[in-house]
């Protein structure tokens, strides 16, 4: 079984290259890359313009199964990311059971196996029953597959268990995923703080609310020497904080997600409940801020935060309506639109902090080109425009507040293990 | 100028020349209200209900008198003691309430940007009586009208809002109509009851009376909660009324024809003394009557009319 | 839709002779007029209803009462607008209950007016009658109402429209009939 990607733009920032190749996949084994690689007996992908890319991971999916599967389940949810370009996610355990234990981790990659699509990546709780308070069991979560800890949704409110997360951790070389959030500063937000809330009577949610947690669990990381990797890191101060950690050496990472790079909290002056997440669109020159930390390095990796919502969670009054965007499949479109076009990103850090960027700090096997390695592929059509039609998802959560916008810039074909399991927004 | 909104949902959006109208045809309107018969076949055949998801008698009232002036049909719907508690979304409400018929609701909820949403899932025309602490822009088309019958004018005025700004829409929607009019507008209060960068909506933010109110010819006092003060914004209503409650002493940094408004209910001896409530510079009953005026000016407007142009 | 003028029916000699004829003809209906009260219709009913009580009072030496009646929340097109005409205030400042009102306008024609007018007139009080004064008569009656008191009867057909300009607000006197072009 020979698939040839045939005249592609390869980018593998993974092995320091960009340049117009072929790529050929023999046995769901990348097998070569070169010029004009003999095509005898190869279905050929005509790759002419496109970005071949290591296949996208996104570390911070919620699949909502178990427990929530009118929201999303792991067929929709990997078939969303298969669309979406991603040929890997990490789903977050904050399900029903929540993944504090080895049965449910089992489950999970039973049911993605059997979905047979894109690659699940289970991460567990911090603490058990993601109640903050007592340590999961760690260990045995990483023997069933896990591949971080995070109690997602919900911050770790006391600081003894998050550094005896840290601590803990260290041991397996895994890092704790924090949601870094004051519960107390942010209690009953809407928005971000600031003059657009207001404007819009909503109670606001103060960047510090971010940034004191962000502060604690980098000096408990410092003070343990364990992995802090911040998620959907939203704000200007938080980003100067990590910077300032890692000139002293602290072990610390951090996500941003495509809707805080790219949209602000004045949208939501039409109270269109799409745009209601947690952490919060923020203003203007939180997003200059985070669209320059991706440019010199400082964020690792995009990640969607993909949170899909039923309709009624979403159609009703604002300050009731659930906080969640679901991302997959308009994450890669948004970057390439917003960002990669409009000359804010280059397109070869767009690709590391979609593939190598999260694979190094889960320390996956992936986000590579290497020869001998799996044939995860990204390719993208840097021409495709497309407009957003959440009706079309294959998420059961449309709720995007980029519906009807027209996007340029898309994936073309997903491949997992050699497989085309995605073409042009539909499943193969 | 015509007035061609299906919904009335803040100030912000209106423009000058629609506040004008608005405000102009209110005059009539009160000319009504004093008559002996005080009805006008106007809106006959039209219906209104009104929704109220969040307590107020004052408010609704004055739109359900406003409409019987005009002949509409007025209902008004109960909402605590109806479908919520049977836990119907709000989307299911509003459909049932159409499909009856009516022309045009008037809601009021507790939180903000809900009459947005109502107006977006419903062919029904909305008029916001108050959401959340977002805006409640009849109660500042009320303030300004009451403020122009005084003055003459609304132009150049200094207008000076105390209280809790942060919580309250009235604040907002009387900052939104009375900067189309080129008013210097000041809001004064506890610093942690003025919102987070309020100076970028054209107003200069006080946390002293005296500051506040040198020169002003208008100060509108805001109603404050006693919830307010359970929230940890303020440490006891008896400090707040000793820093903020508008009293004689108070008016005579103010411009000497200075008028008091307050959007009732009044808490006497907290944000306001009796004295000021009732001494010549209050205007605030002549605001309740104003109020049923602009409310009939705005239903007239809004109701009347057919939705498509008919030639001649 | 336009229009263009035909021809000046009425000029400033002529509204003024008919005006003081409609004032003879008050006073000698109602035999004298210390119970009349004249009020006119917004917009051009109002100069006439003065100047009509200036010519009274020459007569009499009798000043009469006048108001002016804005008849937009009465009339019976509303719904069918598709915005909402202007609202004027109507300024009847004094107790129309028992009086002979003569209600005052520029051109009597479906009636609806008239019929707008007095229903405004019955929420105001219980007047002892109404009587209608009229400058032009242009017929086309689409209710049962006529006229008490005509300045001139002018035949038209539904294409035309009779303008009445008066010098209060047009700075012209005149009654010029015109003819309807265009339909939209």
């Amino acid at each position: 079984m020979r698939l040839l990607v045939k005249g592609g733009r390869v980018i593998d920032p993974d092995n320091d290259l960009d340049q117009i190749m072929d790529l050929l996949i023999e046995d769901g084994i990348i097998s070569q890359i070169g010029i004009d690689i003999d095509q005898t007996g190869a279905e050929v992908i005509d790759a002419r313009n496109m970005l071949v890319c290591p296949g996208f991971i996104d570390m911070h999916v919620h699949l909502r199964e178990p427990g929530f599967e009118y929201k999303e389940d792991i067929v929709t949810g990997t078939r969303a990311a298969a669309v979406g370009g991603f040929t890997a996610v990490c789903c977050m355990p904050n399900t029903q059971p929540v993944v504090d234990s080895a049965p449910v981790v089992r489950f999970i990659r039973e049911k993605a196996e059997k979905a047979g699509l894109v690659r699940v990546y289970p991460i567990g709780t911090i603490s058990k029953g993601q109640a903050g308070q007592e340590l999961s069991e760690v260990a045995d979560l990483l023997a069933a597959g896990c591949v971080a800890i995070s109690d997602d949704g919900k911050p770790v409110v006391k600081a003894n268990v998050m550094r005896n997360a840290l601590e803990y951790t260290k041991m397996f070389g895994i890092p704790v995923l924090s949601h870094c959030e004051d519960m107390e500063l942010s209690q009953d937000g809407q928005m971000h703080e600031g003059y657009f809330s207001t404007i819009y009577g909503l109670k606001g949610i103060p960047a510090a609310a971010e940034e004191l947690m962000v502060a604690r669990d980098i000096r408990l990381a410092e003070l343990t020497g364990g992995h802090i990797h911040i998620c959907h890191l939203s704000t200007k101060d938080s980003l100067e904080l990590v910077r300032q950690a890692r000139a002293r050496g602290v072990n610390v990472s951090c996500e941003v997600t495509p809707h805080h790079l790219t949209l602000s909290d004045e949208i939501l002056g039409d109270y269109d409940s799409d745009a209601k997440v947690n952490p919060p669109l923020r203003s203007a020159e939180h997003i200059q801020a985070l669209i320059e930390a991706l440019q010199d390095g400082t964020i690792d990796c995009i990640a969607t935060d993909h949170a899909p919502h039923h309709r009624e969670a979403k159609d009703c009054e604002f300050q009731l309506a659930a906080m969640g965007i679901s991302g997959l499949e308009t994450a890669v479109a948004v970057i390439m639109d917003r960002l990669v076009q409009e000359g804010q990103l280059d397109v070869y850090d767009m690709v590391r902090l979609f593939s190598c960027g999260p694979a190094d700090i889960l320390g996956l096997d992936g986000g590579t080109l290497n020869i001998g390695a799996r044939a995860d592929l990204t390719i993208i059509d840097p021409a495709a425009v497309r407009k957003v039609e959440p009706e079309k998802f294959q998420s059961k959560g449309k709720n995007t507040p980029f519906k009807g916008q027209i996007l340029t810039g898309w994936p073309y074909i997903t491949i997992v293990n050699g497989k085309i399991v995605a073409r042009e927004g539909s499943i193969v | 100028m015509k007035f061609n909104r299906k919904d009335l949902l803040g100030m912000r959006e209106l423009s000058r020349e629609e506040i004008q109208l608005i405000l102009d045809t209110a005059i009539p309107m009160k000319d009504v209200i004093k008559r002996d018969i005080k009805k006008v076949p106007t809106l006959r055949g039209k219906a209104m209900v009104t929704v109220f998801y969040e307590n107020s008698t004052r408010t609704r009232t004055s739109f359900e008198i406003a409409g019987k002036y005009l002949s509409a049909d007025t209902v008004n719907l109960a909402i605590s003691s109806s479908s919520v508690q049977k836990g119907e979304s709000l989307r299911d409400t509003i459909k049932t309430i159409e499909v009856m018929g009516f022309d045009l609701m008037v809601m009021r909820h507790s939180m903000s940007g809900t009459p947005q949403y109502v107006a977006r899932n419903t062919s029904m025309s909305v008029i916001n009586a108050g959401d959340g602490q977002h805006e409640h822009p009849t109660q500042a088309l009320l303030d300004m009208y009451s403020i122009r019958e005084s003055k003459g004018t609304l132009e150049g005025l200094k207008v000076a809002i105390v209280g809790d700004i942060l919580h309250s829409r009235v604040a907002r929607s009387n900052i939104y109509g009375l900067s189309k009019f080129g008013c210097e507008i000041r809001v004064v209060g506890p610093s942690t009851l003025i919102p987070p960068e309020v100076e970028r909506m054209g107003v200069k933010a006080y946390y002293s009376m005296e500051q506040a109110l040198r020169d002003v010819d208008v100060i509108n006092v805001l109603r404050i909660q006693r919830e307010r003060q359970e929230a940890g914004l303020f440490p006891s209503l008896d400090e707040y009324a000793n820093m903020y409650m508008l009293s004689n002493r108070h008016l005579k940094y103010a411009k000497e024809d200075v008028l008091v408004l307050h959007p009732g209910p009044m808490n006497r001896g907290v944000e306001i003394s009796s004295e000021v409530a009732e001494g010549s510079h209050s205007v605030i009953n002549e605001q309740v009557t104003n109020g049923v005026a602009v409310r009939m000016a705005l239903l007239f407007l809004m109701m009347g009319g057919s939705k498509d142009e008919i030639a001649g | 839709m336009g229009v263009r003028d035909k021809n000046t029916i009425m000029d400033e000699m002529a509204i003024k002779r008919a005006l003081t004829r409609i004032a003879h003809e008050i006073i000698e209906k109602n035999k004298g007029v210390d119970n009349v009260v004249l009020i006119g219709i917004r917009r051009r009913g109002g100069p006439l209803a003065y100047r009509l009580a200036e010519r009274i009072e020459a007569i009499e030496g009798i000043n009469v009462p006048v108001g002016i009646l804005d008849i937009t929340l009465y009339r019976d097109d509303l719904t069918t607008l598709a915005s909402q005409p202007l609202v004027h205030r109507t300024e009847v400042n004094f107790n129309i209950n028992h009086k002979t009102i003569v209600l005052v306008d520029d051109v009597l024609y479906t009636g609806r007016t008239v019929r707008a007018a007095m229903d405004a007139l019955m929420d105001l009080g219980r007047p002892k009658s109404i009587q209608l004064a009229v400058l032009v008569d242009r017929g086309h009656r689409e209710l049962p109402i006529k006229a008490d008191f005509i300045g001139k009867n002018v035949p038209t057909s539904k294409q035309e429209n009779i303008a009445v300009l008066v010098q209060e607000l047009d700075g012209d006197d005149k009654v010029i009939i015109q003819e309807i072009i265009g339909d939209s």
